[in-house]
């Protein structure tokens, strides 16, 4: 038998572990009406506006990886947990831990492209902290990032919002920032052509808000990939998200990849993807705002809210049967064969 | 390479198998064993059982190979690596088999020096960057990683680096499956048998169970059109009363196997009786290291001692791997064991009985 005494890396996953930390550790002692709905980012009212307040750490091996390194990375990720929000980000701050004997050559590359990601987005790093661990006590360096947005005028996003007959969309291809990642980690030895597709995604959420009533709720399929986050959409609701696992945008190098590992792309982490849930009418709208934004390389419609099974999310799959899809649960560890 | 693959997931071919397996099916009940984990995923990931009519059942069998790594094993595997200057290398989905008290992956939080390998001969490059250290790899598997772990071996030895050894829980298939039949615990119809043990061993090794148990048996490829193939091919040889051993991947498998593999396997590893988790001593099944590669042999090298073994209360793998009932039967199921807090070692790999039917099935009823 195994007891539950000390943290495992399965608390930090994202997955079942992780919820029951946070529920049974962290809510429980920090309990307020902020924190509790658990959002990506709480929602703030003071006076007239309405804020929205995030905060993210960055831990990741490598640092630096095709598409991307941790700099990008926490500006984007704090960036995106605003915008999907519905938020205009607006500020970010800054906190380094740095591992003693850090090549500062390396640190100026990080901080370079966070002040580029950060101009990209159009949020300005406004405060920060800085600390310097002995050598052995960090792996390289961790950044967290904070975040203040402005929550745009009219928009309530939610799964209160979701009804069957609404269609999902994704705004690209899956699972390009965990092959990237795996891949550079790893160091296999063959030549994987595959770039992370981590950035800041808040000039398209603005462009739909701002255009568009009918959408009901966005996210960042990050961390468990789009899988759990389509888990979240449908848990405990009276609606269930019937995805063809065909019409889902695989490069055929991360498939391929995936195929030896026995991986699934649909659980590798994005950090450039939105799932928007959206009523069925303005679906071809939402694509052909996403079109005007070059960077969405295949923005296409993967599923639908269905009113059977409830709660659950149902694939059709590519040969024509059908099976449920269900959250990431444990770490994704390569097979023995 | 994927286009490849692609055809074996053709909507249109597989429709067209589904309709020759209804319409050639008897109606009996059959029950056919896919003995490999890695069907069982198929199987899930595509749902192909809801292809098939009402009465053609497949259940799963012993064929993953960290579900059936006994929990002495991993008790021996975590001592050794709580020794000084050990470095502990594993194949990735082993490290979160639960042992008598805590898995490889806990013991991580407390400071072994434990390394995922993606193949035994990266295992072997540990060894050689670390010749201060020793360096432990924990071969587990069938005939299909048996032979790459034996190379790895030789390969150390034909080098010297005397700082490589493999604790060895090596398995072979047909005894596992002759077990099965013996304890006439199941009835089995038909086995889907292993693909990528055939592509070493050829697929005379079930030619026993055809010849004197009367069943049918059909060496499978993993993709979803191989499988179904497979299916029709033992309803075929069942409609025909003729058991025999047939080869459906025959793209991957040669009859007589890759004579080159069975060599070095032979010439490193020899049978021995060795323990099935849950099912027990299964006599010659295992693959032990020969005298002559003895200082190969973690369990020579080192003197390992264990507490008592003791598995989980409650937790029924071993008659979940006999085919005997099925993780809907287990108590502790989708509860209080699942990927993240395995209590049982078929929860724990991505081909393991428990955690296919966690991930593919276990909201399907719930």
């Amino acid at each position: 038998m195994i007891s539950d005494k000390r943290i495992t890396l399965a608390h930090g996953s994202g997955g079942l572990q992780t919820h029951k930390l946070i529920k049974n550790l962290f809510r429980k002692y920090f309990s307020n009406k902020y924190l509790n709905p658990l959002e990506d980012s709480a929602l703030l009212k003071t006076g007239t506006e309405n804020l929205l307040f995030t905060t993210d750490s960055h831990v990741i091996k490598p640092l630096f990886y095709p598409g991307g390194n941790i700099g990008k990375l926490a500006v984007s990720g704090t960036v995106n947990d605003l915008a999907v929000c519905g938020a205009v980000p607006q500020w970010i701050s800054c906190g380094m831990i740095i591992e003693e004997g850090f090549s500062i050559d390396d640190l100026e590359k990080i901080v370079i492209s966070m002040k580029q990601t950060a101009e990209d987005a159009g949020v300005q790093i406004v405060t920060g902290d800085t600390k310097v661990v002995e050598r052995g006590n960090a792996d390289g360096i961790y950044i967290n990032t904070a975040g203040i947005g402005t929550r745009i005028e009219g928009v309530d996003l939610g799964v209160h919002n979701i009804q069957p007959g609404d269609m999902v969309i994704i705004n690209g291809y899956i699972g390009d920032h965990g092959t990237a990642i795996i891949t550079t980690r790893e160091k296999f030895p063959i030549n994987i052509d595959i770039k992370s597709d981590c950035r800041p995604l808040n000039k398209e959420t603005i462009a739909l808000l701002s255009k568009l009533d009918g959408i009901r709720i966005m996210r960042d399929p990050t961390r468990g990939g789009v899988a759990t986050t389509l888990n979240e959409f449908v848990e405990n609701q009276g609606y269930g998200v019937q995805i063809i696992e065909k019409n889902c945008p695989i490069r055929p190098v991360v498939s391929g990849l995936c195929e030896p590992l026995g991986f699934d792309p649909l659980y590798l982490a994005n950090e450039g993807k939105l799932i928007i849930v959206v009523a069925s009418d303005e679906a071809q709208n939402v694509i052909e705002i996403l079109k005007s934004f070059p960077e969405n390389d295949n923005p296409c419609i993967i599923g639908e809210v269905v009113e059977e099974p409830k709660g659950k999310v149902v694939m059709e799959t590519s040969i024509g049967s059908s099976r449920i899809l269900d959250m990431l649960s444990g770490e994704m560890l390569p097979r023995i064969c | 390479m994927l286009k490849y693959i692609d055809e074996f997931r053709n909507p249109n071919l597989v429709k067209s198998v589904v309709v020759r397996i209804h319409g050639e099916f008897s109606g009996k009940a059959v029950k056919f064993m896919e003995v490999c984990g890695g069907h069982t995923v198929t199987i899930f990931k595509y749902g192909i059982q809801k292809l098939l009519p009402e009465r053609v059942y497949l259940i799963s069998g012993p064929g993953c190979p960290v579900c059936v790594t006994d929990v002495a094993f991993i008790d021996k595997a975590i001592a050794l690596a709580h020794r000084k200057n050990v470095i502990i290398t594993s194949f990735g989905d082993m490290i979160r088999v639960p042992g008598s008290r805590t898995s490889l992956q806990r013991e991580k939080g407390n400071g072994i020096d434990l390394r995922i390998c993606y193949s035994p001969m990266d295992a072997l490059t540990i060894a050689r960057d670390n010749p201060g250290k020793e360096v432990v790899f924990l071969g587990i598997g069938f005939e299909t990683t048996a032979p790459t772990v034996a190379a790895a071996i030789k390969l150390a030895a034909d080098n010297n680096v005397r700082n490589f050894s493999v604790l060895s829980a090596h398995k072979t298939m047909p005894q596992a499956m002759q077990a099965l039949l013996d304890s006439g615990e199941i009835d089995i119809h038909g086995f889907i048998c292993p693909g990528h043990v055939s592509a070493i061993t050829g697929i005379h090794i079930y030619d026993f169970i055809a010849e004197k148990y009367n069943i049918p048996c059909v060496v499978s490829g993993f993709e979803p059109l191989d499988m179904l193939e497979s299916i029709l091919m033992l309803i075929r040889q069942i409609n025909s009363d003729n058991a025999t051993v047939e080869n459906q991947y025959a793209r991957s498998v040669r009859e007589y196997g890759n004579q080159t593999a069975i060599e070095i396997m032979n010439e490193v590893f020899e049978a021995v009786d060795t323990e099935w988790r849950g099912i027990g001593t299964i006599p010659g099944s295992g693959l032990g290291i020969r005298t002559d590669y003895a200082n190969y042999d973690a369990e020579r090298k080192f003197d390992i001692s264990i507490e008592s073994v003791r598995e989980c209360p409650g937790c029924i793998c071993g008659d979940i791997m006999r085919g005997v009932k099925v993780p809907w039967d287990c108590k502790l199921f989708a509860k209080v064991c699942h990927p993240e807090d395995p209590k049982g070692s078929c929860m724990v790999s991505n081909e393991g009985t428990c955690a296919t039917w966690y991930k593919y099935a276990a909201k399907e009823n719930g």
